[in-house]
């Protein structure tokens, strides 16, 4: 068989649980970690007789993020029933919304690795997002045989964000969970906790030969929570499809789980009664109207936006897309770097970008330390930045006195940089004659060296440089080392 | 429109209805029933009116995000057949 060149084709949806105080249409908790069931209320269990109430919360987040990514807010939406029985699901239907999405339309710019140390643009598109509740959990451990159900998480609100089917490669629907998931949380209508089930994506995922108009079958892998799930399970998806079609085979469209364990997916149910919900209006709820001034009110509640401070950056600073980019990646991270350029100037704006993504990202990786609580503040790192670039330290030493703010050696003062390159005398050595001397001394004491460089040995050159920098415990200024040795050697 | 038997019988299915094989018949007569009125409705000319979701032109009344509900586990749990460790227990379901 000949080799097809396959195109692969993904769509996400993402569950992103809504950080609100109560329940989507209850007045339970949704707080995390409760004892079981001890948050699960009259409405969450479906007693009889109980009327489902919309919490003004949830429909403001949704507006929200309508906004945030240029969609249009529907004026009026509609909650719907989707029918199927399960244990963790008292009513026998989710509440949802079908038809009617309470966000409809918007798109948000990725910057996607290239695999070779750059990155391209890309664009995705949302098809819409829609407020629905959470089901329960099941518990399959043995309590004798039978299954243990806890209904606190029953009624939680969620907004279903679904995208086009715009995605061409695993990196690229990495990309785009990793900007959603930044976007929720500078929006703050989700905390964006992967592990306790916040943020979960199932993606679809099919292929086609490149050139075909036609989408191939998809299959859709359920209940992603890690980005690197998500890229494992695509992965391995798109090789099965590819490997079953190659091999005269034909996908048929099913639900798949990913078991991180192995690697693989697998079908979990049939096609036959998966999608046969038989949704229809729900007759406890009225339709949801969201009136332009409410959504006006909250558009000017919004905080700036990733996407325009980001060009600011660039525009303003002089910063490259990428490194925007990632100063953006949260509000904590973008904050700090606004303190620290406010501090030391725009004209060291590239050099404090330097920093916060470099060797303080570095640091507080390795700590495993959020950046609001990072020991070194924005304003001892401008203090650091501005000694950078007066001269008064060199790259190097800066290092050696970063690491020292964050072992809190200069105090808590703005000014902590300061007092320690004062307390142990690292200002640089400037001073043409203090350097000369310095020279001489290495010069007489490598004579091996110098003759080599004579010798036509460029490298020896550098090595002189290093034991010139060495005997000045890397205080002298590198530049002006260079230019007298030449001088010297010359 | 009428529905086959098969149809019938997986109306019932996901509706985890069970019908025995001699009232099939019967349910498929009166769904059918059903659809005649169904398609009397339809011949009227709605043609400019805007569907309603809701017999009522109301709009949802919103709650405010408070927590108003406190923890009555043990009343509900009175009632339930069996629980165990604060859970709720029933056969088990495998996917």
């Amino acid at each position: 068989m000949s080799r097809t060149d396959w195109e692969v084709v993904i769509g996400l949806e993402i569950h992103t649980q809504l950080n609100t105080q109560s329940k989507i249409f209850s007045g339970a908790s949704i707080a995390f970690g409760a004892e079981p069931n001890a948050q699960a209320c009259a409405v969450d269990i479906a007693l009889p007789g109980v009327l489902p109430v919309l919490n003004k919360g949830a429909v403001e987040r949704a507006i929200r993020f309508g906004l945030a990514i240029g969609g249009t807010v529907a004026p009026k939406s509609i909650f719907a029933r989707k029918n199927y029985f399960y244990p963790d699901l008292p009513k026998g239907y989710q509440i949802s919304q079908y038809e009617l999405p309470v966000v409809l339309g918007g798109k948000i710019n990725l910057l996607v690795p290239d695999g070779k140390g750059g990155h391209y643009e890309k664009l995705v598109n949302l098809t819409r997002a829609h407020l629905e509740e959470d089901a329960g959990k099941s518990l399959h451990e043995d309590f004798h045989g039978m299954t243990g159900i806890d209904l606190n998480r029953a009624g939680t609100p969620l907004l279903e964000i679904v995208s086009e089917p715009d995605m061409r490669s695993s990196a690229e629907a990495v990309a785009y969970a990793k900007a959603l998931h930044a976007l929720v949380r500078w929006i703050d209508i989700c905390d964006g906790n992967m592990q306790e089930g916040s943020f979960r994506c199932d993606a679809n995922v099919s292929v086609r030969p490149r050139g075909q108009a036609e989408f191939g079958t998809r299959r859709e892998i359920k209940n992603l929570n890690s980005f690197r799930f998500l890229q494992q399970a695509i992965d391995y998806e798109i090789q099965w499809q590819i490997d079953l079609i190659e091999d005269g085979g034909k996908v048929q469209q099913a639900t798949v789980l990913f078991n991180p364990d192995t690697g693989e997916t697998r079908a979990m149910r049939s096609k036959e009664d998966a999608h046969d919900y038989r949704y229809f209006p729900d007759p406890d709820l009225l339709p949801l109207v969201i009136s332009s001034d409410w959504i006006e009110r909250v558009r000017g509640e919004l905080p700036e936006l990733p996407a325009a401070l980001s060009a600011r950056f660039e525009g303003e600073y002089g910063l490259s897309a990428y490194d925007a980019t990632a100063l953006t990646a949260s509000r904590e991270t973008a904050q700090f770097y606004l303190d620290t350029v406010a501090a030391a100037g725009t004209a060291n704006a590239k050099t404090c970008a330097n920093w916060v993504m470099g060797e303080l990202a570095a640091r507080l990786n390795k700590a495993e330390l959020d950046i609001s609580a990072s020991p070194v503040s924005a304003a001892q790192l401008a203090g650091l930045v501005l000694r950078i670039a007066d001269n008064t330290i060199s790259n190097a030493i800066a290092k050696k006195v970063f690491e020292a703010l964050w072992n809190q050696e200069g105090g808590a003062d703005a000014n902590a940089a300061d007092a320690i390159i004062e307390a142990q005398g690292l200002k640089q050595v400037t001073d043409t004659g203090a350097i000369e001397a310095i020279i001489d001394e290495v010069l007489a004491a490598n004579q091996k060296s110098v003759e080599e460089f004579r010798a036509g040995k460029e490298k020896a050159f550098n090595a002189l440089v290093g034991q010139c920098m060495k005997a000045s415990k890397g205080k002298a200024n590198p530049a002006q080392v260079n230019e007298l040795l030449k001088k010297k050697l010359g | 429109m009428s529905l086959s038997l098969d149809e019938v019988r997986h109306i019932a299915k996901l509706a985890r209805l069970e019908l025995a094989d001699g009232d099939v018949d019967a349910t498929q007569a009166k769904l059918n029933g059903i659809f005649g009125l169904i398609e009397e409705m339809q011949a009227v000319n709605t043609d400019g009116v805007e569907p309603m979701s809701h017999p009522q032109e109301l709009a949802q009344r919103l709650r405010p995000d408070v927590v108003t509900e406190g923890n009555r586990r043990e009343a509900f749990q009175a009632i339930a057949p069996q629980t165990e460790a604060g859970l709720y227990l029933v056969p088990k379901v495998i996917e």
